[in-house]
């Protein structure tokens, strides 16, 4: 009888966060559908309390169920069966009690039978049961997809697609080939528009395609023949029941076993086109791809959470040298550590899925009134943060999460390296995050426009302006050095006027400014719960060091040294 | 198609699955302040199995039926979330102190008020006693048959009901007719999650009293109740007021022990044939196996 959420401060205390009643507000329109819908809220209490209690189920399921599943669901994995995806016992289990606890289509609306749940929630969803089983967390946050078909498919396609998903029925988002990785501009399936059926058709071949063989696909593919670069491709929606797609291979993959990774071959796949053409990659991806960063952040912070507690509660029981070994300071640091980089990342996740709640309930809004003035400068202002906040975000926290699984593993010792302990496989599932919807390489590229453009020097201004409690002052100084060291780094870097330079450091800065930011909202959250000073002041002593080493290391550095790393073959 | 009847007999008690140091208070009583309230782990089980007939049998409905103080409340709303169409609160002042006697027949007369009902379904017994006397009780106060330690509901048809029984050594098929009353094992699957949507629709459901507590206006609150969660008491019921509560209950706590399992003796065998045949001639002598 474990419940995941309950059993969780940290969770309700982001909840809690004043910004929800504002986003909460813009979610539910003031409050317009509780004539409509029994089930609405009636006010921002009514729709945060019912935020709670969902979460509560869905802590249930994660504590109850997908916990306990776990280790057989990584031990049995999916199977190939005729052309598609058998999941492991437990993996249709959990697929079961997330289905009958009525937890899918969390952020539709109501008219499609959602719950209209706010990103924020869907997000601590996730968290929640990454915590129970990292793999599993996928096919929860596939429901995502259903967002895009609910931003740019037409009233047919929300109205036939997204009540489907609200019951149950699974996504995927078959994007990349086996040349078409992290460059999506060379997607290759080919999508032919079929003048007398009046339907297009998919042929080619996708590959890791998470859930692959779910219900209903969002698939890019290459509509305008002739063409080699991103405007050529178009976004198409494939149903399972229409046919033609099979699986040819499940991946055999070092962690999130249960999840099952796809080579899917299309031959004469009928499929709708969503939205407009040639807008496949560069819109429409943008945006599936934003939400499933977030998703991946979420779900590092829930790995990382499991990994904290593994490695705590064999700490206090493994006894050496006549004590537990969380007495030594070797391991007792650690785990210090562990947490306060564990409890920052969340504070980071928690911040992006505000910004990204801000902006899309504006934009939400937009398309049934126009906004006023002051509407549309919040709605770009949030924008633009989330847009720059996502990769940070998405980068920043699953690196944490491995060097989190890493530590753990590490104080477990020998048990640790043998499969008798969940370590091992929460230590595999940790791996992927750094690697999938964008390796944290190219989370970087992203988000070094933030550097460059100032948008997060900007940000971290506005943290600074708060008005803090006087004995917190402190910390505050210390975030005040940070940035200014961060200014000097980032001028060294750009002074030189050349873009390969900027790249060589970008991982640098794009990490100095991540933990100054997370710094100062670690320092907010100290405002609203004093408990929160502990962790603030590891974290800080963790960021100084490694930012004054990330400093250290671009003073010493100029244009000769991109020739020095080079090396040839 | 047929459509049944569903009566749910649950009950709110205190989780003695995780007790702690407090848990018993020095009469031996079980101290119900320092444990959280739960539904009942076994009533859930039966619970489900009547979600799953109403899942075969869609115009079928599931009322909840529970005795105990206004409190008790939270499961009847909570088996809303899970499923249940209605709930009745039996609660009264007179009720107080029943043991399974007094239990039985409050419910029983609870029942017989409830016009129609073609299957009764409760967990084969509480945490808090283990008795599991009140699911017999109840059926023989009302002259229905029962079924106990049901496992699953093999199938129903218009007048005939097929239940497998999960014994100590096996199992046995029954057949019924209706009504009939099932008390079902925790062998049988577990309950279902509370649904978000129900349970978003149905938080904000209460009980006159409950409904009176937050409204002062005795008005408003009557009005804004919809009657999902009835409330009755002693007076809603036709009853011997002489059989209920703690003077109908002839049960007595004569002692309680405290009990510590441990193994008294223990036999040190070596990994060798005749160690190992002598073992097994034993464990068969003593019809632990075989």
């Amino acid at each position: 009888m474990a419940n995941f959420f309950t059993d969780n401060p940290h969770l309700q205390f982001q909840l809690s966060h004043p910004l929800m009643q504002r986003i909460i507000t813009l979610k539910e329109d003031h409050f317009k559908d509780k004539d409509e819908f029994d089930f609405a809220p009636k006010d921002f209490e009514d729709a945060l309390d019912s935020y709670k209690q969902v979460l509560e189920i869905i802590g249930e399921i994660s504590g109850d169920v997908i916990a306990p599943n776990a280790e057989s669901v990584d031990h049995d994995g999916p199977l190939l069966k005729d052309g598609g995806v058998a999941y492991a016992k437990g993996t249709q289990e959990n697929i079961d009690a997330v289905i009958k606890g009525g937890l899918m289509g969390i952020t539709l609306p109501r008219k499609y039978d959602g719950l209209n749940f706010s990103t924020v929630p869907f997000i601590m969803g996730g968290e929640i049961v990454a915590r129970a089983d990292g793999g599993f967390a996928n096919i929860w946050g596939l429901q995502d997809c259903a967002e895009t078909i609910n931003e740019f498919g037409s009233d047919d396609q929300k109205e036939h697609f997204l009540k489907r998903v609200s019951k149950g029925e699974t996504m995927a988002m078959s994007l990349t080939e086996p040349d078409a990785g992290s460059d999506l501009q060379a997607v290759m399936l080919k999508a032919h528009f079929d003048e007398d059926k009046e339907m297009w058709f998919l042929n080619g071949v996708k590959r890791f395609i998470t859930n692959g063989d779910a219900h209903i696909s969002l698939v890019l593919a290459r509509s305008e023949e002739g063409t080699k670069d991103g405007r050529g491709l178009s976004m198409f929606i494939h149903d399972k029941n229409s046919g033609g797609v099979t699986v040819r291979r499940i991946e055999n993959k070092l962690g999130i076993k249960g999840s099952p990774t796809c080579e899917l071959v299309f031959k004469d796949a009928p499929a709708e086109l969503c939205g407009s053409r040639r807008l496949g990659l560069i819109k429409y991806v943008m945006a599936l791809m934003n939400g499933a960063r977030l998703g991946v952040a979420g779900q590092s912070v829930g790995i990382s959470e499991a990994a904290y507690r593994e490695a705590l509660i064999y700490a206090n029981k493994r006894e050496q040298f006549g004590k537990p070994i969380i007495q030594f300071p070797a391991i007792y640091e650690m785990l210090g550590v562990m947490n306060a980089k564990l409890t920052a990342s969340r504070c980071l996740l928690y911040e992006t899925a505000r910004f990204v709640d801000m902006y899309k309930t504006l934009a939400h809004i937009s398309t049934e009134r126009s906004l006023t003035k002051e509407e549309r400068e919040e709605q770009k202002k949030y924008q633009k943060l989330a847009d720059v906040f996502t990769p940070l975000a998405k980068g920043l926290i699953s690196e944490f999460c491995n060097e989190i699984a890493y530590d753990a593993l590490q104080i477990h010792g020998g048990s640790g390296f043998m499969k008798d302990y969940p370590i091992e496989r929460i230590y595999r599932d940790a791996r992927i995050t750094t690697i999938y919807e964008g390796t944290t390489q190219l989370q970087v590229v992203a988000a070094i426009k933030g550097v460059t453009t100032g948008a997060l020097l900007a940000q971290i201004e506005e943290y600074d302006k708060a008005t803090i409690k006087p004995e917190t002052e402190s910390y505050r100084s210390i975030l005040t050095s940070m940035t200014l060291e961060y200014e000097e780094a980032e001028a060294r870097v750009t002074v030189h006027n050349n873009p390969e330079f900027v790249d060589f450091h970008a991982r640098r800065l794009v990490e100095m400014a991540g933990n100054i930011i997370m710094g100062y909202l670690l320092l907010n959250d100290m405002q609203r719960d004093h408990s929160y000073w502990k962790t603030l002041e590891v974290f800080l002593r963790f960021a100084r060091a490694r930012n004054a080493g990330h400093f250290m290391f671009i003073s010493h550095s100029n244009l000769n040294d991109l020739g020095k790393y080079k090396i040839e073959l | 198609m047929k459509e049944y009847q569903i009566i749910v007999l649950a009950k709110q008690v205190p989780d003695t699955r995780n007790v702690g140091k407090n848990a018993m208070k020095a009469d031996g009583t079980v101290n119900r302040s320092v444990l959280p309230a739960i539904f009942n782990p076994e009533d859930l089980h039966a619970l489900e199995q009547a979600i799953r007939i109403k899942d075969q049998f869609p115009g079928s409905t599931i009322t909840i039926l529970t005795m105990g103080p206004v409190r008790a409340a939270e499961i009847l709303r909570e088996g809303l979330y899970r499923g249940a169409d209605a709930g009745i609160l039996l609660t009264d002042r007179a009720f107080a102190g029943s043991d399974t006697l007094a239990t039985s027949y409050a419910l029983s007369c609870a029942i017989r008020k409830m016009e129609k009902y073609d299957i009764i379904i409760c967990g084969r017994q509480a945490i808090d006693g283990d008795t599991a006397q009140v699911g017999p009780q109840v059926a023989e106060k009302l002259g229905i048959p029962q079924i106990t330690y049901a496992e699953e509901i093999i199938s129903l048809t218009n007048d005939k009901i097929q239940v497998k029984r999960r014994l100590e050594r096996g199992v046995e098929v029954l057949e019924a007719s209706f009504p009939i009353l099932i008390t079902v094992n925790n062998s049988a699957p577990h309950c279902r999650p509370r649904h978000a949507k129900r349970l978003m629709k149905y938080k904000h459901t209460t009980t006159m009293s409950e409904s009176q507590e937050i409204s002062e206006d005795y008005l408003t609150a009557s009005m804004g109740n919809n009657q999902i969660i009835m409330e009755w008491g002693v007076n809603d019921i036709e009853c011997d007021r002489a059989q209920l509560g703690l003077g109908g209950s002839p049960t007595k706590v004569k002692k309680v022990e405290n009990i510590v399992f441990q193994a008294k003796e223990s036999l040190k065998l070596e990994d060798n044939d005749e160690d190992i045949n002598e073992l097994m001639k034993e464990l068969i002598t003593a019809h632990i196996i075989g």
